[in-house]
């Protein structure tokens, strides 16, 4: 196989031809024949009773059809929850109904009342701006500490308070935690928050429900990242709708980061909608109502407490979160702060001893639930931070310290019951080192000093978790839903392929590294494979891509359907050679019997295997095509280092980096290019978390970041050309390519590493600042330069607790 | 309603629209022109930025009837004569400018307009430039290598630095 479009190679992306010109099919681009326009008349308050929603002047408003509330949703399910996790005494998580549109009660700005279908999309916006919904104030819950008061109102009345779940993990170990840590030489303790952060695709959420009366079919086009959970969830839990009647397809998705994994209110709603209309109905999220409506990320507060011996070596760590649930569970938000988040507590030290709590709070705030990494960050800021504030109270390297108390040996069994298979943690270190130029900083922050500006370098080195399985352990630990991926390789007669894989691509290129995996395996060209995803008619029951599981999970999938394929090709080859099958070997798209120079070309075979003539049909079936599910072993575990270099603005406390370098350990790569370009992406995301982006709501929980004019998402100015590297490898010992995954990675190691640089500045200018939670505005930065503490900034829930270092007041400037 | 006449990517084209429709709209909406995207509703992200008499403008941002007689040029219009990419295409290309491909459309309309005024930015030139324009996936590095690619001038080639 030529190196020029195979595993290891960097081919174009095939999907940019039409994403460039102008013809890519979104879900948005999508008009049916005959579609109505769906608008969404939502709370602006964040809690009150519903008394009553007036829809007569909106009724009688030109172009209206129809105005549904609640009531038209009498028979049909909530939207559901797909994890339960069991708290500390034994008794499942409270799951409160999460109804379609609001029902007595609304819980969050965003919460959607009623909705106005129309001719015209304007015509839908006049009329629902003419809705008229009667609500009783009450008071809002916005802060998690507050809403576990015994007298604090409750988000859902029929719950008995407003913890969804007190999980502790591993509780068998608490006591031997508890027993080191209050025997350690040294106990170092951080407060931090996580700061809450909304995903911002760049593509809003777009529905376009549809009914074939003629066969009683239903068809949903979405924005989603998994349509076939889509499927399941909605058409079994909520609308009573039989799989074999209902197609939902992903078309081209712009982004999803996570937050497009969900099954939201807006496609059950269009859905039905177009049934009980009997013609299409579309909804397009404008910005601002994705703001009040997407899944929200993050959103944790947490103190940690980090105990070492005299020699410095970790002997336990022990964590208590509070993790917002939002106002109802969104589909996988149980299972970030616990199963994503405690499982990660390790990270890359051989601490022998964890714990984890962890409380998941309601509050009248949008549900929270995955963001790009998923409580793999929140762990590894915790951890990230907390290894730099011991360093620096014990006078020692960061780098050292780390190095001191890295796992070496693999495989690695944690005490927070994941094993890693495989990994080098020094080797990714000293890469970082590297290609950051570690060695020139102190030569830099020299120069900068010169210009008034103070210099840092910030470092931090993370684990993540991937591809999570087995699909029976995430049963056992409250998984509703199986993490298998599936792929069908379908060959033609005359050789071209096309693998219908259970992975969606949102971004990250499936069409171009998935081929480039076939061709390998087969040896032709990659123009001869095509790959489809996205549509529940045309793919294998799959389970979509998040968790940076594609090519982990789903490309296994494909390799060993492509597996299936290659050994009934083998035995078509070895009938036509009048040849042993065990001699049959296939290279450069030509099988060959081992020793002689007989040989018979692919196409050759594939078309044998559709004009069967000459074939041993007494043995096999004619056709080529073979489809596989794959589950996987275990989860895969990128590691890397990351850096992060700083200069202060010692005046404003502006933060500017003028640095970043990424050494990844993502074990074998398909296309760097493209992984490249996925930790690029990442590490915006995640300096964008540690110095800007920051979902605010105040005291009445009112979103105060809803808009781009108030939420600051990362621009071109703000970032500098990043150095990234991926050539340590450690291969993944249980899947078939060896593959880690690598879209979250920058995500998850970045805010640490910056806000780690920026402490480091600080300190080095000879300002004693321990911690400034994120994000790092030169307000807070400046504040706490000031001797201030990190106190000021906008108002969030999760920071409003008087016993976190990050009690950011609400409502004080 | 109003009637309204313009010429959109070399063809003379009309519709009724109201007063209140915008640009963009009128673009998606009534001429299927798809490739421009809508990704806020503050003006902020970018992805609708079309030429307008060869400028770049937002098109969430301009009333369609006020664009009466106005020459428009989308990211259906930008390839060659021949159907092949046009250089800034090609070089988002080359260079992994883009990945889900939504604020693509409206990143090659500003940057080729970059192109036209100063044909060969500087990387600060180029961040200035673009940072009305949101990119979600790409950290912008690779559109910056891409514009500067664009421009002539030497960039490292991909997965080789």
């Amino acid at each position: 196989m030529p190196k020029d479009g195979g595993i290891g190679t960097s081919p174009k992306r095939r999907e940019d031809v039409r994403f460039l010109s102008g013809t890519g099919r979104y879900t948005d681009d999508i008009n049916l024949h005959g579609q109505a326009y769906a608008v969404f008349v939502r709370s602006d308050v964040a809690h009150g009773r519903l008394n009553g929603i007036d829809t007569e002047a909106a009724a009688d408003m030109p172009g209206v059809i129809r105005i549904f509330t609640a009531r038209d949703f009498e028979g049909c399910g909530g939207v559901p929850c797909g994890w339960q996790i069991t708290s500390r005494d034994g008794n499942v998580m409270q799951e409160p109904k999460h109804p379609i549109l609001a029902e007595g009660k609304v819980r969050h700005v965003g919460d959607p009342i009623a909705v106005v279908v129309a001719e015209t999309l304007a015509q839908a916006r006049d009329a629902a701006e003419a809705v008229m919904p009667d609500i009783e104030d009450l008071p809002a819950i916005v802060d998690m500490k507050a809403a576990l008061a015994d007298d604090a109102p409750k988000v859902h009345d029929e719950l008995s308070s407003n913890l969804c779940y007190d999980w502790g993990f591993v509780e068998e170990n608490r006591e031997a935690v508890d027993r080191a840590i209050k025997e350690a030489a040294h106990v170092t303790t951080l407060e931090l928050v996580n700061n809450r952060m909304i995903a911002n695709p760049m593509e809003p959420r777009v529905a376009v429900g549809d009914y074939a009366a003629h066969s009683d079919e239903s068809t949903l086009y979405t924005t989603s990242q998994n349509p076939h959970v889509i499927r399941l969830l909605m058409g079994a839990f909520v609308l009573n709708i039989p799989e074999h009647k209902l197609r939902v397809v992903a078309p081209d998705v712009g982004g999803g980061f996570g937050t497009k994994i969900f099954h939201y209110a807006e496609e059950a709603f269009c859905t039905f909608a177009a049934k009980q209309l009997r013609r299409p109905v579309k909804w397009t999220s404008t910005r601002s109502e994705a703001f009040m409506s997407d899944a929200h990320g993050r959103d944790h507060v947490t103190k940690i407490e980090l105990a070492l011996d005299e020699d410095n070596n970790f002997t336990a760590l022990r964590t208590d979160t509070h993790a917002n649930m939002g106002a109802y569970l969104s589909t996988f938000a149980p299972s970030v702060p616990t199963w994503l988040h405690g499982t990660l507590m390790a990270g890359n030290y051989k601490t022998p001893l964890v714990y984890v709590n962890v409380k998941a709070v309601f509050t009248n705030t949008v549900p929270v639930d995955a963001y790009r990494g998923a409580g793999r960050p929140e762990a590894t800021y915790q951890l990230e931070r907390i290894v730099d504030k011991a360093a620096r109270e014990l006078g020692v390297d960061p780098i050292a310290l780390r190095r001191q108390n890295f796992i070496t040996e693999f495989p690695y069994q944690t005490p927070v019951a994941v094993q890693y298979d495989t990994g080098d943690y020094h080797a990714t270190m000293d890469k970082l080192l590297d290609i950051a130029d570690h060695a020139g900083f102190e030569a830099r922050a020299e120069e900068s000093r010169k210009k008034g500006k103070l210099r840092g370098f910030g470092i931090s080195h993370y684990i993540e978790a991937c591809g999570i399985a087995p699909s029976n352990l995430v049963g056992q630990l409250g998984a509703r839903a199986g993490l298998y991926e599936s792929a069908t390789v379908r060959v033609n007669a005359t050789g071209s392929i096309s693998v219908m894989t259970g992975s969606h691509s949102h971004g990250q290129g499936h069409e171009t590294t998935f081929a480039q995996v076939i061709a390998e395996m087969i040896g032709i060209d990659a123009d001869q494979v095509d790959i489809v995803h996205g549509d529940t008619a045309r793919t294998p029951m799959g389970m979509g891509t998040y968790g940076s599981r594609s090519i982990a999970v789903g490309g296994s999938a494909m390799v060993r359907a492509a597996e299936k394929v290659i050994n009934k090709a083998k035995k078509i080859a070895a009938h036509l050679m009048e040849a042993s099958e065990g001699d049959i070997e296939l290279k450069d798209g030509q099988f060959t019997v081992a020793g002689t120079d007989k040989s018979v070309a692919w196409g050759d075979v594939t078309l044998a295997a559709y004009v069967p003539h000459n074939y041993p049909l007494e043995e096999i079936e004619p056709g080529l095509e073979e489809t596989a599910f794959y589950d996987p072993a275990n989860f895969t575990y990128p590691s890397g280092g990351y850096g992060c270099e700083v200069e202060v603005d010692s005046e404003t406390g502006l933060v500017e980096v003028v640095g970043f370098a990424a050494a990844d350990d993502f074990g074998n790569v398909i296309n760097p290019m493209i992984v490249e370009g996925q930790v690029h992406g990442g590490l915006a995301q995640g300096i964008g978390q540690a110095l800007w982006e920051n979902c605010a709501y105040d005291a009445d929980g009112q979103l105060l970041s809803a808009s781009y004019m108030d939420y600051a998402m990362p621009r071109s100015t703000d970032l500098p050309m990043f150095k990234v590297d991926h050539s340590c490898v450690t291969p993944c010992t249980h899947n078939p390519l060896g593959v880690k995954g690598c879209g979250e990675a920058g995500a998850i190691g970045s805010p640490p590493a910056v806000v780690n640089a920026v402490l480091d500045a600080l300190n080095r200018g000879g300002i004693a600042v321990d911690h400034i939670d994120m994000p790092l505005s030169p307000a807070r930065v400046w504040a706490a330069m000031q001797g201030a503490g990190a106190n000021l900034g906008a108002a969030q829930p999760a920071a409003r607790s008087e016993d976190t270092a990050g009690g950011r007041s609400v409502g004080t400037p | 309603m109003i009637k309204i006449e313009m010429t959109v990517n070399g063809r003379p084209v009309s519709g009724e629209v109201e007063g209140r429709t915008l640009l963009v709209d009128f673009i998606r909406q009534t001429l299927l022109l798809t490739g421009t995207h809508v990704g806020c509703d503050t003006t902020q992200c970018g992805a609708c930025t079309i030429h307008l008499d060869g400028e770049p403008v937002k098109s969430c941002s301009v009333l369609a009837a006020e664009c009466a007689g106005a020459r428009i040029t989308t990211i259906e219009g930008m390839a060659n004569a021949d159907g092949s990419l046009s250089s800034m295409q090609q070089a988002f290309q080359d260079y992994h400018g883009l990945q889900c491909g939504f604020c693509t459309p409206g990143m090659v309309m500003a940057a080729t307009a970059l192109l036209e005024e100063n044909p060969t930015p500087s990387e600060a030139e180029i961040r200035h430039h673009l940072e009305g324009n949101i990119c979600r996936c790409t950290g912008y590095h690779n559109i910056v290598k891409a514009v500067q690619a664009a421009s002539g001038q030497d960039v490292t080639p991909v997965a080789a630095e």
